[in-house]
């Protein structure tokens, strides 16, 4: 019953904050030193000021501001952003497209990240001081402060130029039809990308778990244990994962707004068709209705990991949940 | 034994000496420096070369000494402004509190909405790109997280002990800003800005990278790396190496002064 209420709270907050970044991305938009009827006929028209005259009526360019905001926001909720004047095709179809495209490659550079960084972390934190403590440590401080598209470059000049190991980009082989592509193939040419992804990501949680399970392993509890007896193997999955877990978890879902920006630029470096290289291409070819449903669709997913991270909380740790149980 | 503070002065001196040496240099450089010279096109890193040089015949050591000058300035630009910002913001809302504190309260949460990243484009798309549209969008995005910072630590202090106690001994409220939070903001604050440099930094050359801003031939770290990217594939690896390289250890000396500044700060970390 707590539960419905929390998340209805949330939801409206939601909703209000979505429609005021919809306002102020359509007024930044609109902003710009462009004339949306050029913009929208293309750079090569051979169109007569009167047919250009009939295309400002038929989208209502020639309307005040707020009133072309409620036409393209109503048309936006019944599932019609225009067309994209880069591809020539609906917004949504690009969009769907584009979509699958960076959430499998977002969602496999999540998982690498969290999964890689916690593990990393640990085995830094149990032997802190070591020779692979300091190592791993001294490589993270570095990827943390390492521009994602540079660690692509490098990344794409070893494995890709020098070892030949992945191809140059893209999401399959050139010249094959979509239904052509193996799956080897797709994960094949994921695979770099991905990695360079998460590399922000896996540093970031690596030096985070591993303060904390230094913290937890100095702590009473654990000196008890070990007092008691335990072996390594229990204390950890006793006293350490339960103590570690929330911490990371919340900065893996605080990490997922950087990981759409980090997307954006790896996608770049490695031409793999996904939003954020459609972001970068509608915005430099001043395609107004694909950059304004991307900005729409790029806000959603950080609502949406806000949301699932605030929703996760309440299910790992029990105190949480009693904390908006009582909270009214 | 040389102990945090000495620590953090020498790492303060190499930085401002780094910092003002790009600047100065970078600025004041005779363009004929890192001019095209087609005689020289694509030479690997050697003495003559240090950072090799490019298919225009650039010289890459002076182009990545003349980007980061570059950098340095939009750097300065975000953290003088969306430092000042966030002081405004996060000390208007602690001390107003009510309609005000929740109004600045959501504007954070608003302006974290949209991804950093995407934001910026969407501002250097509104203001028609180039250096100007770089610029602004960079200088105007890095607010939200600090003023979160200095709400927080306003609002530590406004109901604290000693400020409740002041304000009985009959102080008047200027009184208590100067001698209770202004001594106790201005620390956070420039722990704060400093650790915003180098984010701003990253996030200039991110966009110029991505083809906002500045021309492909132009000296500035996102451009060299962008138009390293064409040649990554015929093996030029020193065109995007060296010129990032020099960016990140920028960025690491200001995280790391940014901790230093931070553990010195704080009683419990200061004596290590």
């Amino acid at each position: 019953m707590r539960l419905t209420s929390f998340c209805l709270e949330n939801l409206l907050r939601l909703v209000l904050l979505l429609a005021a970044a919809s306002v102020i991305t359509f007024a930044l938009v609109s902003a710009a030193p462009i004339d949306p009827v050029q913009a929208y006929a293309g750079p090569e028209n051979k169109l007569s000021p009167e047919q250009l005259a009939l295309i400002a009526e038929r989208w209502g360019f020639d309307k005040p501001a707020p009133e072309r905001y409620l036409m393209w926001i109503t048309s936006l909720l019944q599932g019609d952003g225009g067309i994209s004047v880069i591809f020539q095709r609906p917004v949504t179809e690009v969009l769907a497209e584009r979509a699958s495209a960076s959430l499998l490659l977002m969602a496999t550079s999540w998982i690498l990240s969290g999964v890689l960084g916690f593990v990393s972390g640990i085995v830094c934190g149990l032997k802190p001081g070591s020779l692979a403590d300091k190592l791993i440590k001294a490589v993270c401080v570095v990827l943390a402060a390492a521009p994602t598209f540079w660690i692509g470059l490098l990344a794409l000049s070893i494995f890709s130029v020098a070892l030949g190991w992945f191809p140059m980009g893209h999401a399959a082989p050139v010249g094959l039809t979509p239904d052509e592509v193996t799956i080897s193939q797709r994960l094949h040419h994921l695979f770099l990308p991905a990695l360079v992804l998460s590399v922000s990501g896996i540093a970031n949680i690596t030096l985070q778990t591993r303060e904390k399970t230094i913290e937890i392993m100095q702590s009473d509890p654990v000196v008890f244990a070990i007092a008691r007896g335990e072996s390594k193997f229990q204390i950890i999955r006793r006293h350490l994962l339960r103590h570690i877990a929330l911490p990371a978890v919340t900065l893996q879902f605080a990490s997922i707004s950087e990981l759409f920006g980090g997307s954006v630029l790896a996608e770049q470096v490695f031409s793999y068709p996904g939003l954020g290289n459609a972001t970068v291409n509608a915005a430099l070819n001043v395609d107004v209705p694909l950059l304004l449903a991307i900005a729409m669709v790029s806000a959603l997913f950080v609502f949406g990991g806000n949301l699932a991270a605030n929703i996760f909380y309440g299910v790992i740790d029990p105190r949480i949940k009693r904390g908006y149980d009582s909270h009214d | 034994m040389i102990n945090m503070r000495t620590k953090t002065l020498i790492l303060l001196s190499v930085l401002l000496v780094l910092l003002l040496g790009f600047l100065f240099i970078g600025i004041s450089m005779d363009p004929e420096l890192y001019g095209s010279h087609m005689v020289n096109r694509l030479k690997a890193p050697s003495f003559e070369h240090f950072f090799g040089t490019d298919y225009l015949g650039h010289d890459m050591f002076f182009r990545t000494i003349r980007g980061m000058a570059f950098s340095i300035i939009i750097g300065l630009c975000a953290c003088t402004i969306s430092g000042l910002i966030a002081i405004a913001l996060g000390t208007l809302s602690a001390v107003c509190g009510g309609i005000v504190d929740r109004v600045v309260l959501w504007a954070v949460d608003l302006a974290m909405s949209i991804p950093h990243l995407v934001l910026l484009i969407l501002i250097s798309f509104a203001l028609g790109g180039g250096v100007k549209g770089v610029m602004i969008a960079v200088a105007l995005t890095h607010w939200p997280s600090l003023t979160r910072v200095i709400r927080a630590e306003v609002l530590r202090i406004k109901t604290s002990q000693f400020v409740k106690q002041s304000k009985q001994f009959g102080k008047s409220n200027a009184w208590i800003a100067f001698h209770h939070v202004v001594p106790h903001i201005l620390p956070q604050a420039i722990v704060g800005i400093v650790l915003l440099f180098p984010h701003a930094i990253l996030h200039e050359s991110a966009l110029t990278f991505l083809g906002f801003g500045l021309p492909l031939d132009s000296p500035a770290i996102g451009a060299i790396l962008s138009d390293a990217m064409k040649f990554i594939t015929t093996g030029q690896w020193w065109l995007a190496f060296f010129p990032g390289l020099i960016l990140i250890i920028l960025v690491l000396m200001l995280f790391s002064l940014g901790d230093n500044i931070k553990r010195l700060l704080n009683p419990q970390t200061a004596q290590e």
